[in-house]
């Protein structure tokens, strides 16, 4: 069905996953399985090996160490031909956005859509609109991505990696860079492409709200190692030390900040 | 290739029926099954008769946004007596995706002006005098201003900075100046020679070449070459830092970018065009000379005391002059287009084209107004 598919299946299986650049090891046998119509976050502290564990897991660094599956095709040693085909079935916002400069916003979103399909230019036109109306963007559309502000790059791009509805949705660091308002309409998106199509979504961040709000299932780094994967909610009462303190901090923030705020009145 | 060619597609299915005045579609609506069945289906559309149009999808179990935007474009399909189309029958789980990949109706893009050609044209060339222009000697005037300042200012001056970019710019030319100003040489003088010869004036390519090379030849071509090399270099070096943010800092440093990063280039270039026009000079009445003794009997020391006769210190002057003015031109062209870089790593590329030509252009425009000037004394 649409909107409920009850059976949930593995779509991305990962198995003593090992990574290191030079003598540094970035990723120590990470093992955790991410499921169909679920959004899945990959959270931990600056450095602990997030974005090469995705860049692993959209097949932009290779497996050398490990399996890695992503629906069905296994990503070390995988050839050119089945890569074409996988790329073809994801789609990737990149930290900083990665658009195309000397195109506008509006022929960005459009290329996965004139490249890898042969609709016709009416369909195309009104996707490209719709795809930028979803990240409220509509605006935008004939402006360059240096003529954007950060978070607008970083919609548009997302706009550009929702084009051609991939089942799987990898997202770098959404979050960073957005302002309150936006950054929940963000989520609402996201919460809309997996009600709404089905949608897979892997999400790497570390804003606690978000990761509230839209996680089903976390798997947190630290350090490269698997601390904790599973559903949220186990996580939330985890025992463990670095997981409860990452948790904690929001509320310990807030009490800080109270108790400053009334130092300043005495 | 792309999505039809699919090995590995899920095996969705679309099928569909008209009834009448109703459209029954069954299974998936989306971008596979759409790749592979639209053509037929647009066909079957372009031929429906009726006035309205009723589509039904009860059968429908999925649809994603290709297929909401098929849905909702379906009257451009459809010919031009079809008044009215409609969906029916929307389960309730489609219900919601229809309404969250749906355009709002209202909003249709916006129209671009466009105006007349001769306007447009008009546009142009104000922007060039009202802009550019003013922009060129607003720059001008600072970099010569900050230029002489800094001469007698060491603290402002960046350290090795001079001696780096006079290597870059001059010695690292070297070769190929030389290399450019022999050849010339040789062919200049060959091509008169075969004239000359004629008339048995042979000596006179002694006169020909000096002249030519000191007063002409050797200042421009230098210049054209300085002009590919390095202004091309300044133009993207100052864009890529524009483009980076790099310059911003620099101000927010307290830091003039125009002392900082054009004048060293300036002082640089002043100093070594000259230098390497003087270069181009002697090396390519070497290469007359090769050439008179070759072909017209005419050898070294022939040459040369015919040469102390012809060559006056005023030619020598006139091609340094140029050669600094130049100079100046060469820098400022590239800076100038560098600082107004508009846009990514294409816009770098676009600037650093822009200077070039126009530093070839002004440089040789320069030569014009110049030789008339000392024409006239």
């Amino acid at each position: 069905m649409n909107a409920e598919k009850q059976n949930k299946e593995a779509v991305i299986r990962v198995e003593n996953l090992s990574a290191h650049f030079g003598k540094r090891i970035i990723l120590r046998e990470v093992s955790f399985q991410a499921f169909s119509n679920e959004i899945t976050v990959i959270l931990g502290r600056s450095g602990c090996g997030k974005t090469t564990l995705l860049k692993h897991l959209i097949g932009l660094y290779p497996v050398r160490q490990g399996r890695v599956e992503v629906m069905n095709f296994s990503l070390a040693g995988i050839e050119e031909d089945d890569y074409h085909q996988f790329a073809l079935r994801i789609g990737v916002l990149f930290q900083n956005g990665a658009l195309l400069n000397s195109l506008t916003v509006a022929e960005n979103v459009a290329i996965p859509l004139e490249q890898n399909t042969h609709l016709p230019a009416s369909i195309i036109d009104y996707l490209v609109r719709l795809k930028l109306h979803l990240v409220e963007l509509e605006n935008a559309a004939d402006l360059y991505p240096t003529q954007l502000s950060g978070g607008m790059r970083k919609r548009a791009a997302l706009a550009r990696a929702i084009a051609l509805d991939p089942p799987i949705l990898f997202a770098d660091e959404p979050s960073a860079g957005l302002d309150p308002v936006t950054l929940s309409a963000l989520d609402e998106l996201f919460l809309r492409l997996k009600h709404g199509l089905g949608m897979t979504i892997l999400l790497v961040t570390h804003e606690v709200p978000s990761i509230l709000r839209l996680a089903d299932r976390v798997v947190f780094l630290d350090e490269g190692r698997v601390l904790y994967a599973g559903p949220l909610t186990g996580a939330l009462e985890s025992d463990i030390e670095p997981i409860k303190e990452f948790f904690r901090r929001e509320l310990s923030l807030r009490s800080l900040k109270g108790s400053s705020s009334l130092q300043s009145r005495k | 290739m792309s999505f039809s060619d699919l090995k590995s597609a899920p095996t969705g299915k679309l099928s569909w029926e008209f009834r009448g005045e109703e459209l029954h579609l069954r299974g998936r609506l989306d971008l596979q099954t759409l790749e592979q069945h639209r053509t037929r289906l647009e066909k079957e559309l372009r031929q429906f008769a009726r006035p309205r149009l009723q589509v039904n999808l009860q059968g429908v179990e999925y649809l994603d946004s290709v297929g909401v935007a098929f849905l909702n474009l379906l009257r451009v399909f459809l010919p031009s007596q079809v008044q009215e189309v409609t969906l029916v029958q929307i389960p309730a789980h489609l219900k919601k995706v229809l309404e969250n990949f749906s355009l709002p109706s209202q909003k249709e893009r916006r129209g671009v002006l466009r105006g007349e050609w001769l306007a447009d044209f008009g546009d142009q060339v104000y922007r060039i005098f009202q802009e550019s222009v003013p922009q060129f000697f607003y720059l001008m005037a600072d970099v010569f201003y900050w230029s002489v300042v800094d001469l007698f200012h060491s603290r402002h001056r960046r350290k090795g900075e001079f001696y780096h970019q006079g290597v870059l710019m001059g010695a690292n030319a070297i070769p190929i100046i030389g290399l450019i100003s022999l050849l010339i040489g040789l062919v200049l003088a060959l091509q008169s020679a075969a004239q000359l010869r004629q008339f048995g004036a042979n000596i006179y390519v002694v006169d020909l070449i000096v002249i030519s090379m000191t007063r002409e030849m050797g200042p421009l071509l230098t210049a054209i070459i300085v002009a590919g090399r390095s202004g091309s270099s300044i133009a993207s070096e100052i864009a890529t830092m524009v483009v980076t943010e790099e310059v911003d800092a620099l101000k927010t440093m307290a830091l003039n970018p125009l002392r900082y990063i054009v004048v060293p280039k300036m002082h640089a270039m002043i100093v070594t065009l000259p230098l390497l026009t003087f270069l181009a000079d002697v090396v390519g009445i070497f290469g007359g000379a090769i050439i008179a003794n070759i072909y017209l009997d005419i050898n070294f020391s022939i040459f040369f005391n015919r040469m102390e006769n012809v060559l006056l210190f005023r030619d020598l002057l006139t091609g340094f002059i140029k050669s600094i003015i130049f100079a100046g031109l060469i820098v400022l062209t590239g800076s100038f287009h560098g600082f107004r870089v508009k846009g990514g790593s294409e816009g770098v590329g676009r600037v650093t084209t822009a200077s070039v030509v126009t530093a070839i252009f002004l440089v040789i425009f320069a030569d014009s107004m110049l030789g008339l000037l000392f024409y006239f004394d």
